[in-house]
């Protein structure tokens, strides 16, 4: 679904990122660990052609994604608070979000249903604009947002940081209920090696820009990523 | 035995903690000092410090000029008259005005001590420190730029010392009175209420001769001026009114409480109604929030409507009728291009914030750019609409504004958006409005040539050698042609801004 190729990224003379290959088929759930500065968000960043690569090409679902937009009908996304529209109340901006994804007001309504456990009565209804929510309500509010139109690739960055461990438990889920059929192709960075380890079926690790290991997940994975971030 | 020495050591660690008043205080001052060279000020272009210091020179100018002519010009207009009369039987209007104007914009700085709270720092200190430091606010200095020099010439003039002293001492203390005055009533809306009734009940009364105000005025600051010993009554003033400040804002030091950030509870209004223009429709609706929910662009959309007012000062000076009528052009552009000139300038900065994510959205370039657009058009015809009083300066003047607003709504709303693919300065949307030039630069300046200079020069040119007509149909004939090839500069105007996507979205996330 996610082709990398030959894909780095350069400023100056320092070099951020660095990614030979690396190949996300459709369905998988991928986790992305690495320590600050490994060059996650930068590989989203350059995965949703929000800064260009110096060299190589992202190509998503047959499009590259720098030279086409048609990607962006599939794609949904969440970096950080700055996917938000602070100034819209939480259903404003699903319904925007809805509007550009060819959703009306009744089916965005329908779609949150099912995340009213997640919202736990504090996304909806509480007519409080969106700058407005605490860190971690704003992140329900982006992550359920990139959901939005049934995407075919969701890439969250850091979801689980900012959230209650309730809230956690229960992006776990949707997250494993997304790629249960395997269809949906689901990029996911985090800080938390169990959480990763939990809801994604591969795990790649990131270091100074490098790919340095890729892990099918296994019960002793998180032992394994364990002993390699504290060596 | 050890509980004992614990304890006594807990005491000794503590007093080393707390430093003694003057450390405070220089620390204090230090953070001040500090927050001053590193504000936003210094970080703007050279150019818009240049312009703002201009301005700030401007205004001080004007206090300074009043307060050393004032006499002069009053003895000069009404020489029957003591200047210093005058001046006192309306300072019982320029209080209860101050008092409202400081209403309506000064606040206590309280969020400032956030960080020091859990400080080792007495709250107690915290509070003198604020409400001290509230004295040096702008709104009591800018009166001493009139009362001052004002007091000097009184003094030059051969008024006695030590009664000038005394009434100028007594106004000071005036002054921090309503300054300290603010901050207790500023909490309830029936303060502004009881304000705003005397004010206007008072002009009532002196305008219809029911009851002159000016005498109890006059009555009061003469006093003053007769008895400077007067001047210990605002002294004492400011004595009680800090004590209840600090009792009230001591006990409320609190992160639920004085400062706490406030989340307004919000109503969504119904959009509904501009689903029909479809796909710009979320578009749209997003603009009219945006306005409608930051204060910057709020106070953009109002001050267009002010900028509506601008020509009555050009129209009624016969020097521009005769001497230099394109200026007059000039005028008429700016009576509907308020709003294209002042929201259009700062496209797409507005939506800064939150660039990347539309970026990353299945949305057409087009779509955004056409919903600005869309809303500059709008609210200029609007504007127009508005404009059609000004048929009363003759319908010559009405037609130049009916030319300026064709021209605006043609070729300027067109290459403002143009001009607007240059923007690299992001708005933080939840500043304020007035004389906030974040997301200045010299585009801003720039722009402001071809927009209002090829009109003028076009007015110039065929006004003075063809007609004034001619002139006038000029303007509106490059408005109507961009407008017929609007598609075709639309397209142009995408690909400008499809090119600087990247540049744009690095930028927009560097002030971020």
């Amino acid at each position: 679904m996610i082709q990398v190729n030959t894909v780095s990224k350069r400023y100056g003379s320092t070099e951020v990122l660095n990614i030979n290959e690396l190949t996300i088929p459709k369905g998988q759930s991928l986790g992305l660990v690495g320590n600050n500065g490994a060059g996650k968000t930068t590989l989203f960043n350059i995965i949703l052609d929000l800064i260009r690569p110096t060299t190589g090409e992202i190509i998503n679902n047959n499009v590259v994604v720098n030279k086409s937009e048609d990607w962006k009908t599939f794609t949904g996304s969440f970096i950080d608070e700055s996917f938000l529209i602070g100034y819209l109340t939480p259903e404003e901006y699903f319904d925007f979000i809805g509007d550009l994804r060819g959703l009306n007001k009744e089916d965005v309504k329908t779609f949150l249903n099912q995340f009213d456990e997640f919202f736990n009565d504090e996304i909806l209804g509480e007519r409080k604009y969106l700058r407005d929510l605490s860190k971690g309500n704003q992140k329900k509010a982006g992550i359920v947002a990139a959901m939005i139109g049934n995407p075919q690739v969701v890439i969250l960055d850091e979801p689980f940081a900012n959230l209650d461990p309730t809230t956690q438990i229960r992006l776990k889920n949707i997250i494993r209920t997304l790629t249960e059929n395997n269809e949906v192709t689901v990029v996911v960075s985090s800080h938390d090696l169990s959480h990763v380890t939990d809801v994604c079926k591969r795990i790649v690790v990131l270091d100074k820009g490098n790919i340095v290991n890729d892990i099918t997940t296994s019960p002793e994975t998180l032992k394994e990523l364990e002993s390699y971030f504290s060596a | 035995m050890d509980a004992f020495f614990v304890t006594k050591n807990c005491n000794t660690t503590l007093i080393t903690y707390q430093l003694n008043n003057n450390q405070m205080v220089s620390r204090f001052l230090n953070l001040e000092w500090k927050s001053f060279l590193r504000s936003m000020f210094w970080q703007k272009g050279v150019l818009i410090n240049i312009i703002m210091a201009f301005f700030v020179l401007y205004f001080i100018t004007i206090f300074l000029g009043i307060g050393i002519g004032g006499y002069y010009i009053l003895k000069k207009e009404l020489p029957t008259k003591d200047p210093l009369k005058i001046i006192n039987s309306l300072l019982f209007f320029y209080i209860i005005g101050d008092l409202i104007i400081r209403y309506l914009m000064q606040k206590l700085p309280v969020m400032n001590i956030k960080p020091m709270l859990h400080l080792p720092i007495k709250k107690k200190k915290l509070v003198h420190y604020i409400l001290t430091k509230s004295v040096f606010s702008f709104f009591n200095i800018i009166g001493l730029f009139f009362f001052v020099p004002f007091a000097f010439v009184l003094i030059k003039e051969g008024y006695d010392i030590p009664n000038v002293l005394g009434w100028l001492s007594g106004l000071f203390f005036i002054t921090i009175t309503a300054n300290y005055l603010n901050f207790l009533i500023n909490k309830s809306n029936i303060a502004l209420v009881i304000l705003a009734t005397i004010l206007i009940g008072a002009i009532t009364l002196q305008t219809y001769n029911i009851f002159n105000l000016q005498h109890v005025s006059l009555y009061l600051f003469n006093g003053l001026y007769e008895n400077p010993i007067g001047c210990i009554l605002p002294i004492v003033a400011v004595g009680i009114l800090y004590f209840l400040n600090f009792k009230q804002l001591a006990s409320k030091v609190y992160l639920d409480n004085a400062i706490a950030v406030k989340a307004k509870q919000v109503s969504s209004t119904d959009l509904s109604f501009v689903d029909k223009f479809g796909d710009l429709a979320p578009f749209l609706k997003n603009d009219m929030r945006l306005i409608w929910r930051n204060k910057r662009p709020k106070t953009v959309f109002f001050m267009s409507f002010i900028f509506l007012f601008y020509a009555v000062i050009f129209f009624t000076n016969d020097v521009y009728q005769e001497k230099m009528p394109s200026f007059l052009i000039f005028a008429a552009l700016f009576v509907t291009g308020g709003f294209v000139i002042n929201f259009g300038q700062f496209i797409p900065a507005w939506d800064s914030s939150y660039y990347r994510m539309i970026m990353s959205q299945n949305i057409k370039y087009r779509k955004f750019l056409e919903s600005k657009w869309l809303l500059m058009v709008a609210i200029t015809f609007v504007l127009y609409i508005l404009s059609i009083p000004y048929i009363y300066y003759g319908i010559d003047k009405f037609l130049m504004i009916t030319a300026g607003a064709v021209f605006n709504i043609g070729f300027n709303s067109l290459f403002i958006l143009f001009a607007g693919s240059f923007n690299r300065k992001s708005i933080d949307l939840s500043r304020g409005g007035f004389g906030n030039t974040q997301g200045m630069s010299a585009t801003q300046f720039l722009i402001i040539i071809p927009m209002m200079g090829i009109p003028m020069l076009l007015f110039w040119i065929l006004d003075t050698y063809v007609s004034f007509n001619a002139g006038v149909i000029a303007i509106a004939f490059v408005g109507v042609i961009s407008l017929i090839f609007k598609n075709y500069f639309m397209n142009l105007i995408e690909k400008k801004y499809i090119k600087d996507k990247y540049a744009t979205i690095h930028a927009f996330n560097q002030t971020h």
